[in-house]
């Protein structure tokens, strides 16, 4: 059990050794898991802005004009609610290439409650055009992240939670692009699409969905925008059914994204099982998860019902 | 500063008035008195001041300007052209589809343009990267940015100019173009902006104060702020009248919101400024 956050932390200080331009900012976040590794070797290219997250994105859009690759770290409350118009006008329409880190997303939040606890980051990060949109769903894969954010030109958002999850499993350098997914399970049942921490609610709700004869295929959707579309619909066309579950907002998250695909390119049922349009309130994460409905059972409960709808 | 450098300044300032009241004649943009007053502020930066290479707009050694004043573009624009960065006729296509002069910069399709401007308050903290950078390279590197009074009511702006001031870059220097109607320049000029005065102050800024419009005032306070011996961000007040140049721009905003000049009121603009014009040549200060 290790957190995504500090794989992506190990990740930048393995970076930071080949690429002098690397620089990373944060936004008081010393001592953390993802500034560490990096600060306790590169201390000249690490910058504490404070609790400036607006001028931590300005100041990363004048370092990448410079030809340096910055890297902004903050609870992604801030980082994309707060600084959303910095991000806009500064990054994202000028295409920097910077690479946003929202810490402590979605409900790992926790007992902070409603205001930290961020469902709406990756609606607000994917409507902006020319923005890539990355959660990873173990250790290994957000060390394997940063790699490729740092090599991507165009501006990035990574979404990472605080708690330790467990390993995913192996995967194949190849999958891990910009636009890529990783089919973890085969199955011709069920569409499980998932990104972060229910990738592993989805696997545990396969298992059981085996027991009941119903084959899943399990998708890491870790790459939201662009969409693994291919990999997708290769496998809609199999199962003729998918849920699609998201430690995020029902509204703007993977799910709306997977079935405006869907409808577009090859209708079939498709249900989310996401936070139902609601804010959150203090609990532990996993308090948190079973009052909101974000866990295996929901997405048993919903692949029994897209299955008895299914198109093939 | 000789009398005849600035004539040479003041006959170019024209020059550029003109050219704005024809490209926002033509385009129609309702920004003529806000691009006015900031003339004097861009002429003396552009030809006094930043070393730059107008056709070699991404010479790593420039000086860099971040020009940040909503509404102010066409004035970037003008300014630019004149000074040989892009083509003069680029300016009659000035907020037109594809064309490359943009409503607001935009640093990769107009060349010396150094950064993303358009939104309020944004310009200093750009200007902390670009010197961070400077910083990491070791070298002093020297950013301006010319940014509008109204940032100064944007909480981000002071969010950067409290960075700045804590990391004491000396190489950034800001103009304030504190722009206000003919009528209430003389009378608020004393007092006004005490407040953000005394705000820069507090975080650690060197506050200097101009007449916008005099281009003796601009080099003294631009030699004073640069190089910065105490390793402080320096800010110039610069006291300007709306719609400088042009009288019927002039009467700005609090009178009447600003209208795009129509064909009669930009030929009456181009009359001033040309009998202004002949003003310099004919050896009689305007």
């Amino acid at each position: 059990m290790r957190s995504t956050l500090s794989g992506f932390g190990k990740g930048l200080m393995k970076l930071g050794r080949g690429r002098g331009d690397l620089v990373l900012l944060h936004a008081d976040m010393a001592g953390s898991e993802i500034v560490t590794p990096f600060a306790s070797l590169f201390p000249e290219r690490t910058v504490n802005c404070g609790a400036s997250e607006q001028d931590m994105v300005t100041t990363a859009a004048g370092l990448a004009l410079e030809g340096k690759k910055p890297v902004a770290i903050a609870p992604s409350a801030f980082l994309t609610a707060r600084s959303f118009d910095q991000v806009r006008t500064c990054l994202a329409i000028p295409d920097l290439g910077v690479v946003l880190v929202g810490t402590h997303s979605g409900l790992s939040a926790g007992e902070d409650g409603a205001v930290h606890q961020m469902n709406q980051d990756v609606a607000l990060m994917r409507s902006l055009p020319g923005m890539s949109v990355l959660v990873p769903s173990d250790f290994d894969s957000s060390f394997a992240m940063a790699g490729l954010a740092i090599g991507h030109p165009d501006p990035v958002y990574v979404r990472l939670g605080r708690d330790e999850v467990p390993d995913t499993g192996p995967f194949d350098e190849a999958e891990m692009r910009i636009g890529g997914g990783r089919l973890l399970l085969e199955g011709d049942g069920v569409t499980l699409c998932a990104c972060g921490i229910m990738v592993h609610e989805a696997l545990k709700a396969a298992r059981i969905l085996s027991q009941q004869g119903i084959n899943a295929e399990v998708i890491d959707c870790f790459c939201l925008k662009p969409l693994p579309s291919r990999l997708i619909l290769s496998s809609l066309r199999r199962t003729g059914c998918c849920v699609v579950a998201e430690e995020h907002n029902v509204i703007g998250g993977l799910g709306e994204a997977i079935a405006a695909l869907s409808a577009s390119e090859n209708p079939v049922p498709v249900k989310s099982v996401a936070v139902s349009d609601r804010y959150g309130q203090s609990g532990t994460p996993l308090e948190l998860q079973e009052y909101y409905g974000l866990t295996f059972r929901e997405i048993v409960g919903e692949s029994a019902q897209v299955w008895s709808m299914r198109r093939r | 500063m000789k009398a005849s450098q600035r004539r040479e300044l003041e006959r170019t300032a024209l020059e550029v008035r003109k050219d704005i009241v024809r490209m926002t004649g033509v385009s129609r943009a309702c920004h003529l008195d806000s691009s006015l007053s900031v003339v004097d502020i861009l002429v003396y930066l552009y030809w006094k001041v930043l070393k730059i290479r107008p056709d070699e707009p991404l010479w790593p050694e420039r000086d860099r300007l971040i020009f940040s004043k909503d509404h102010g573009s066409p004035a970037l624009y003008a300014v630019l052209a004149r000074r040989g960065f892009f083509e003069r006729k680029e300016l009659w296509n000035y907020r037109r589809l594809g064309a490359m002069l943009q409503g607001r910069p935009e640093h990769a399709r107009t060349p010396g343009v150094d950064a993303p401007g358009g939104s309020r308050g944004m310009a200093i903290g750009i200007a902390n990267g670009l010197l961070l950078s400077s910083r990491m390279d070791g070298n002093d590197r020297r950013v301006f940015c010319v940014i509008g009074s109204e940032e100064l009511r944007e909480g981000s702006l002071w969010e950067s100019a409290l960075r700045a001031g804590d990391l004491g870059y000396e190489g950034l220097t800001v103009v304030v173009d504190s722009s206000a109607p003919p009528s209430a320049a003389q009378t608020l000029a004393p007092g006004k902006g005490a407040s953000e005065r005394k705000r820069f102050e507090a975080f650690g800024w060197r506050v200097m104060e101009a007449d916008g419009h005099n281009f003796d005032h601009l080099e003294r306070a631009v030699l004073r702020a640069h190089p910065g011996p105490e390793g402080l961000p320096s800010v110039i007040m610069a006291r300007t009248i709306i719609g400088k140049g042009v009288s019927s721009a002039e009467k700005g905003p609090l009178e009447k919101p600003g209208r795009p000049l129509d064909r009669n009121g930009m030929e009456q603009a181009l009359r001033e400024l040309e009998l202004a014009s002949d003003e310099i040549e004919g050896g009689v200060k305007p």
